[in-house]
C-alpha cells in the first residue's frame, strides 16, 4: 500500500493506525465517508490538521446510524464538546470503539456513557425509563416500563443504591455473551 | 426492591456524647477520618455562608451540557449543598468521568505490565470475567497528584512497553483520539523514529494483527527469561507463567487473519443490516467452515496431489473411459484414475536416486531430488491435517465456549434484555422496525411471566404433558430407526445386484434415498413437535436440532458399517477405497442439489403459497436446520479425505455456491426469526457440535480404516500392507536398523506409541486437570457470592453514612435558623 493519497501525512496516518482498531485502508474509506457527509465543509486536506466539525443532522443521516433510537447518545458521548457535532477525530473514535476488535471493557465503558442520558456519572430509574421507550417506541405503558425498570435495577444494582454505577453495568455486561456482538456497527 | 434503604436514625444531640462504651453512632470512636471530615466541612460552611441553589433533579435542559447535575438518589430527603459537594468527590463518582481518573488507572495498570507483576490477585482470576477498571487499583493517593503529573507519569510508563504492547494499551484506553495521538507521540522516543519502518504495514489487516499478538507473547517470554535470569532474590515465584491474554490474542490473531482472508464484507454487512445478528450467525458459520477447509486443503495439496500430480504413475491397463457429463455426479469413470481418489497413488519411494547400471548405462530419469516415500507421505499428511483441524477446531470451540457461558448468566434478564438486545448492525428501516416489535414483545412476555406467577397445572395436565412428549419423541426416534432400517436394506439390494459399467447412473440410488430421507425427516419432525407445547422457544430450537442430529448420525453409522464392513468384503479384487471415495463424492453432490431443490420449493414456492393464499407472511428462515445441514456436509469431506484427498476442494466450491444461493434466497423469500435468538450461545453449539458428533465420529472413522480394515491389493499406496498403519511401522523399522543417530524415534514409536501404558496415563492426568478446573470453578463461584454479600453491605454503609452526614447538617441548618428566628424576634421586640 504505497503512500499515493494526499489527505493525511504520513505520520497521521501511523498515529491513526495506531490509536484506533483501524487499517490504513479502512481510515482512509472511514475519511471519505465523513468528506462525503459534508463536502463543503470537509477539506480533502488534513494534512494541516483542519478544527472541522460536521453537524449532527448530518451525522445521524448516515444508513448505519439513522434508524438505531440511540443514535442522539451516540453522537453526544463520542461529540468533542458533548452536543453531537464530531471532528474527524470524534467519528473515527465512535467506529474503532463499535467495531468488531474493540474489547468488552472498552465497549462497557461507552455502553455506560451511552446509557447515562443526564451524564450524571449512574444510570438511574429516569434515564432507565428513556432507554425502555427508546428502545420500544413509546409502545409500552408507562407502568409497564416502570416495572420493567424496577426489574433491572433489582436485578443488575449491587449495592441497592437504586441506580447502577459502572462497576454494576460491567458485571451485568460480562453475564451478557451477545453484548459483543450486539454492541458492534459495521462500516 | 430498588428502592433504598431509608433509615430512623437516633441520632445523639452532639456527636461528643460518649456513653459508657462507644456505640456504632459515635463517630469519633468509630471513624476518625469522617468525623475529621464532617466538622472541617461545617466549619467551611458557616465561614463561607455559601448560597448555592438547590438544582432540581431531572434531565438538564440542554442535551449534552458539559457540567454534571447532582442528583441525590430517588427520595423525597433533599441533600444540603455541603453533603452534596462532599457525595461528588466521593472516589466512586468521580471514577469512570474525569480524565485524570482514567490516566491514573492506566498508568498503574501500565506499571503492572511493565513490570510482569504476577497474576492479580484471587478477584481478578478468571478467564472468563475480565476484572472491571477498579480492579486494577485506583490510586487513592494521600497525595493527590496533579493530572499533569499523573499524565507525565503514564507518559514515561508508556516509553517503557514494547511498542506492540503500547498499541494494545493505548487503543484499549477510554479516552478520546485526539488525547490518545498525544500519548503516543510523548511516548515514541527519538531512537523509535526510524523512517520506513513500517513499510509493509496494513497491506493485509490480518498480518498486521497477527504481528503484534506474536511480538506480545515474544516479549512476554523474553520479559519472563530475563526476569528468570535476575535471579530468584528478584522475583517471588519462579519464571513467571507466559499471560493468558498474551497466547490468547495470538489464537485470536489466527483466527482472525484466517477470517480476514475471506470476502464478502459487504454481503454480510448487508445480511446483518437486514436481517440481524442471529442470521448473520449462520453465515459467519459457513465462513468458518470454509476456513477450516483451506487448512485441511493446503496439506493436502503441497504434499500429496501437487507432488503425485508432477511424478504420473505409469498408466494402468485398459482405455481410459471417455468424458461423459454423469462423471460429474458420479465422480467415476474418468475421474477414477485420477488424483482425486487414492487409487491413482503409487506406493513406491517417489523421485528415487537410481545406481547406476554395472555396465555403465546412464540412469532412465534425471534424479536430483529428494525421495519422496509416497505411502509415508499419504499416512503422515492425513493424520497432520486432520491433527491442525483437531487443534484449531478445540480452540475456536472453547474460545467460544469462554465467551458464551459465565458463571451465573442464567440471572439478570431483563437487564441484559434492556441493555444488550438492541442489535446496532440493523440498518433498514424495516427491519429495525422488526427489532423494536421483537424487543416489545419479548418485554412484555417477560413481564407477563413475573406478573401472572404461573398456575401451577393439574397433576393431570402434567402427565398429559409428559405423555405427548414421550409419544413424540418415541415417534421421532422411530423414524430416525426406520430410515436406518431403509438405508440398511437398500444397501444390501444394491449389494446383491452389482453394478456394471454402462450403468452408472444406478450407482446413484443410494444417494438419492439417503438424502431423500434426510430432507424429508425434518419436515415430519417440525410437524410433530407443533403436538408438543414447550414453555421456552430456545428449548424447542434445542430439541429440534437434537433430533436432526440424531437422525444425520445413525444414518452417516450405517453407511460407514456399510463401507468398512461390507463393501470391503464384497470388492475383493478391486479398489474398494476408490468406491468409498467415490460414494462420498456422490453423497456430497447429491446433498448440494437436494438443498438447491430444497432452498427452491421449500423458500421460494412457500413464500409464494403463503403471500398469495394463506395470506401469512414470509417464511422465516430456518438457521437451525440449515447449519445442521452445513454440519452434515463437513462430516462427510471429514469422512472422505482419506479416499479422496480432493474432498475439500469440491467442499469449497460447494460452499462457495452454496452462500450466494443462501444469501439470494434469504433477501427474496425470507424474514428475521421473530423469536429471541441467543446468537451466541448457538455459535457455540454449532461449533461445539462440529467438533463432537462430526469431527470425532470422523476421526473414529479415520483410525478404523487406518488400523484394522486390510487395503485393497490392487491400488493405492499401501496395497502390499496388512494394513495401512504398517507403512509407519515400516520405515521405524528401518530407521532403527539405520543408526544409532536416530534411534530416539523406534524408541518412542515402542514405548509410548505401541505401549498402553502411557495412554492410561495421560487419561489419569487429564481427568486430575479436569477435576481440578471444576473445583477451581466452584470455589471461584462462592468467593463470587461473598464479594456480591459484601457489595450489598457496602451499599447499606453508604446510605447510611449520607444520611447521617445529612441529618448533621440538617441540624445545624437548624440551629442556625432557630437563632437567626431568635434574633429577628429580639429585634421586632426591641422595635415596639
Amino acid at each position: 500500500m504505497g503512500n499515493k493519497q494526499t489527505v493525511f501525512t504520513h505520520e497521521q496516518l501511523e498515529a491513526y493506525q495506531d490509536c484506533t482498531f483501524f487499517t490504513r485502508k479502512e481510515i482512509m474509506r472511514l475519511f471519505y465517508r465523513y468528506q462525503d457527509l459534508a463536502p463543503q465543509l470537509v477539506p480533502l486536506d488534513y494534512t494541516s490538521c483542519p478544527d472541522v466539525k460536521v453537524p449532527y443532522e448530518l451525522i445521524s443521516s448516515m444508513p448505519e446510524l439513522k434508524d438505531n433510537p440511540f443514535r442522539q447518545r451516540i453522537a453526544q458521548v463520542f461529540s468533542e464538546d458533548g452536543d453531537g457535532h464530531m471532528t474527524l477525530d470524534n467519528f473515527l473514535d465512535m467506529f474503532s470503539v463499535m467495531s468488531e476488535m474493540a474489547p468488552r471493557d472498552l465497549k462497557a465503558y461507552y455502553a455506560f456513557k451511552i446509557y447515562d442520558f443526564n451524564n450524571d456519572g449512574y444510570i438511574c430509574a429516569w434515564d432507565l425509563e428513556q432507554t425502555v421507550t427508546k428502545l420500544t417506541r413509546g409502545e409500552l405503558s408507562a407502568e409497564e416500563v416502570s416495572l420493567v425498570c424496577e426489574k433491572v435495577l433489582d436485578e443488575a444494582d449491587g449495592d441497592h443504591d437504586g441506580r447502577l454505577s459502572l462497576e454494576d453495568f460491567q458485571n451485568m455486561i460480562l453475564r451478557a455473551p451477545d453484548f459483543l456482538s450486539t454492541f458492534h456497527i459495521r462500516i | 426492591m430498588a428502592q433504598p434503604l431509608t433509615f430512623v436514625l437516633s441520632v445523639p444531640e452532639t456527636p461528643e456524647d460518649h456513653g459508657p462504651e462507644p456505640s456504632p453512632y459515635d463517630e469519633s470512636e468509630v471513624h476518625d477520618s469522617f468525623y475529621q471530615l464532617i466538622q472541617e466541612q461545617s466549619q467551611w460552611v458557616a465561614e463561607e455562608g455559601l448560597e448555592l441553589q438547590q438544582r432540581e433533579p431531572g434531565p438538564p435542559e440542554t442535551p449534552g451540557s458539559g457540567h454534571q447535575t447532582l442528583l441525590g438518589p430517588e427520595d423525597p430527603l433533599v441533600h444540603s449543598t455541603a453533603t452534596l459537594r462532599i457525595l461528588a468527590s466521593m472516589p466512586s463518582r468521580t471514577i469512570g468521568r474525569s480524565r485524570g481518573a482514567i490516566i491514573s488507572q492506566y498508568y498503574n495498570r501500565t506499571v503492572r505490565l511493565r513490570r510482569r507483576v504476577s497474576r492479580p490477585e484471587l478477584r481478578g482470576v478468571g478467564r472468563s470475567a475480565r476484572p472491571s477498571l477498579r480492579l486494577y487499583d485506583l490510586e487513592l493517593d494521600p497525595v493527590a497528584l496533579e493530572e499533569e503529573e499523573k499524565r507525565f507519569l503514564l507518559v514515561k510508563e508508556l516509553q517503557g512497553l514494547p511498542v506492540a504492547q503500547r498499541d494494545h494499551v493505548l487503543r484499549g484506553m477510554p479516552l478520546g483520539l485526539a488525547e490518545k495521538r498525544s500519548l503516543r507521540e510523548e511516548s515514541r522516543t527519538l531512537t523509535r523514529k526510524r523512517r520506513g519502518r513500517r513499510g509493509r504495514r496494513g497491506l493485509l489487516p490480518c498480518c498486521g494483527r497477527l504481528r503484534d499478538a506474536c511480538v506480545l507473547v515474544g516479549a512476554t517470554c523474553l520479559g519472563g527469561a530475563r526476569a528468570a535470569r535476575r535471579g530468584p532474590r528478584a522475583q517471588a515465584s519462579p519464571l513467571p507463567p507466559l499471560p493468558p491474554q498474551a497466547l490468547h490474542s495470538l489464537g485470536l490473531g489466527l483466527l482472525s487473519g484466517l477470517h480476514a482472508l475471506m470476502p464478502w464484507r459487504y454481503a454480510l454487512k448487508r445480511i446483518g443490516g437486514q436481517f440481524g445478528s442471529s442470521v448473520l450467525s449462520y453465515f459467519l458459520f459457513l465462513k468458518t467452515l470454509l476456513a477450516f477447509n483451506a487448512l485441511l486443503l493446503l496439506p493436502l495439496l503441497a504434499f500429496l496431489v501437487g507432488v503425485q500430480a508432477a511424478f504420473p504413475p505409469p498408466a494402468s491397463p485398459g482405455a481410459v473411459p471417455a468424458f461423459t457429463g454423469l462423471e460429474l455426479l458420479t465422480g467415476a469413470g474418468r475421474f477414477t484414475h485420477t488424483v482425486m481418489y487414492y487409487g491413482y497413488y503409487s506406493n513406491t519411494t517417489l523421485n528415487q536416486p537410481c545406481v547406476p547400471p554395472l555396465d555403465g548405462g546412464q540412469c532412465s530419469r534425471e534424479a536430483d531430488g529428494l525421495p519422496y516415500n509416497m505411502p509415508l507421505a499419504y499416512l503422515f499428511t492425513v493424520g497432520v491435517a486432520f491433527f491442525i483441524t483437531c487443534i484449531t477446531l478445540v480452540y475456536s470451540m472453547s474460545h467460544s465456549f469462554g465467551e458464551s457461558y459465565r458463571v451465573g448468566s442464567t440471572a439478570g434478564v431483563h437487564a441484559v434484555t434492556v441493555f444488550c438486545s438492541w442489535d446496532h448492525k440493523v440498518t433498514q428501516k424495516r427491519a429495525s422496525r422488526v427489532q423494536h416489535d421483537n424487543i416489545r414483545t419479548h418485554l412484555k412476555e417477560l413481564l407477563a411471566e413475573w406478573q401472572l406467577r404461573q398456575v401451577p397445572r393439574s397433576l393431570c395436565g402434567r402427565l398429559r404433558q409428559v405423555a405427548v412428549l414421550g409419544l413424540v419423541w418415541l415417534l421421532c426416534l422411530g423414524t430416525a430407526l426406520g430410515c436406518t432400517v431403509a438405508v440398511y436394506a437398500f444397501s444390501e439390494l444394491m449389494i446383491k445386484s452389482p453394478v456394471s459399467t454402462e450403468q452408472e447412473g444406478a450407482l446413484l440410488a443410494l444417494p438419492t434415498v439417503v438424502c431423500v430421507l434426510n430432507l424429508g425427516a425434518p419436515y415430519l419432525y417440525r410437524c410433530l413437535a407443533a403436538l408438543e407445547r414447550h414453555d421456552s422457544p430456545v428449548l424447542e430450537v434445542y430439541v429440534a436440532i437434537c433430533r436432526n442430529l440424531i437422525l444425520k448420525m445413525v444414518i452417516l453409522g450405517i453407511l460407514c458399517y456399510h463401507w468398512l464392513g461390507r463393501r470391503v468384503g464384497v470388492l475383493k479384487e478391486q479398489c474398494w477405497e476408490n468406491f468409498v471415495g467415490q460414494e462420498l463424492y456422490r453423497l456430497m453432490v447429491l446433498d448440494f442439489i437436494f438443498v438447491l431443490l430444497d432452498t427452491l420449493f421449500g423458500e421460494l414456492v412457500w413464500r409464494l403459497i403463503s403471500e398469495k393464499k394463506l395470506k401469512r407472511e414470509k417464511p422465516e428462515f430456518d438457521i437451525a436446520g440449515n447449519v445442521l445441514e452445513l454440519i452434515y456436509g463437513q462430516t462427510l469431506t471429514w469422512l472422505g479425505v482419506l479416499f479422496s484427498p480432493l474432498l475439500p476442494a469440491i467442499q469449497i466450491i460447494k460452499l462457495l455456491c452454496l452462500f450466494y444461493i443462501k444469501k439470494t434466497s434469504l433477501m427474496a423469500n425470507c424474514q428475521a426469526p421473530r423469536r429471541p435468538w441467543l446468537a451466541s450461545h448457538m455459535s457455540t453449539v454449532f461449533v461445539s457440535l462440529l467438533c463432537f458428533p462430526s469431527f470425532l465420529g470422523a476421526a473414529v472413522f479415520l483410525c478404523y480404516a487406518v488400523w484394522q480394515v486390510r487395503p485393497s491389493s490392487t491400488c493405492g499406496p499401501f496395497r502390499t500392507l496388512d494394513t495401512m498403519y504398517e507403512a509407519g511401522k515400516v520405515w521405524v523399522r528401518r530407521l532403527e536398523q539405520a543408526g544409532p543417530s536416530v534411534s530416539w524415534v523406534p524408541w518412542i514409536h515402542r514405548y509410548l506409541v505401541e505401549n498402553t501404558f502411557p495412554v492410561y496415563l495421560v487419561s489419569a492426568l487429564l481427568l486430575a486437570v479436569i477435576y481440578l478446573n471444576i473445583q477451581v470453578v466452584k470455589g471461584q463461584r462462592r468467593v463470587m457470592y461473598l464479594l456480591k454479600e459484601q457489595i450489598s453491605n457496602e451499599g447499606e454503609d453508604k446510605i447510611f453514612l449520607i444520611n447521617k452526614l445529612h441529618s448533621v447538617y440538617e441540624r445545624k441548618e437548624r440551629r442556625a435558623g432557630r437563632t437567626q428566628e431568635a434574633e429577628q424576634l429580639a429585634g421586632d421586640l426591641d422595635t415596639w
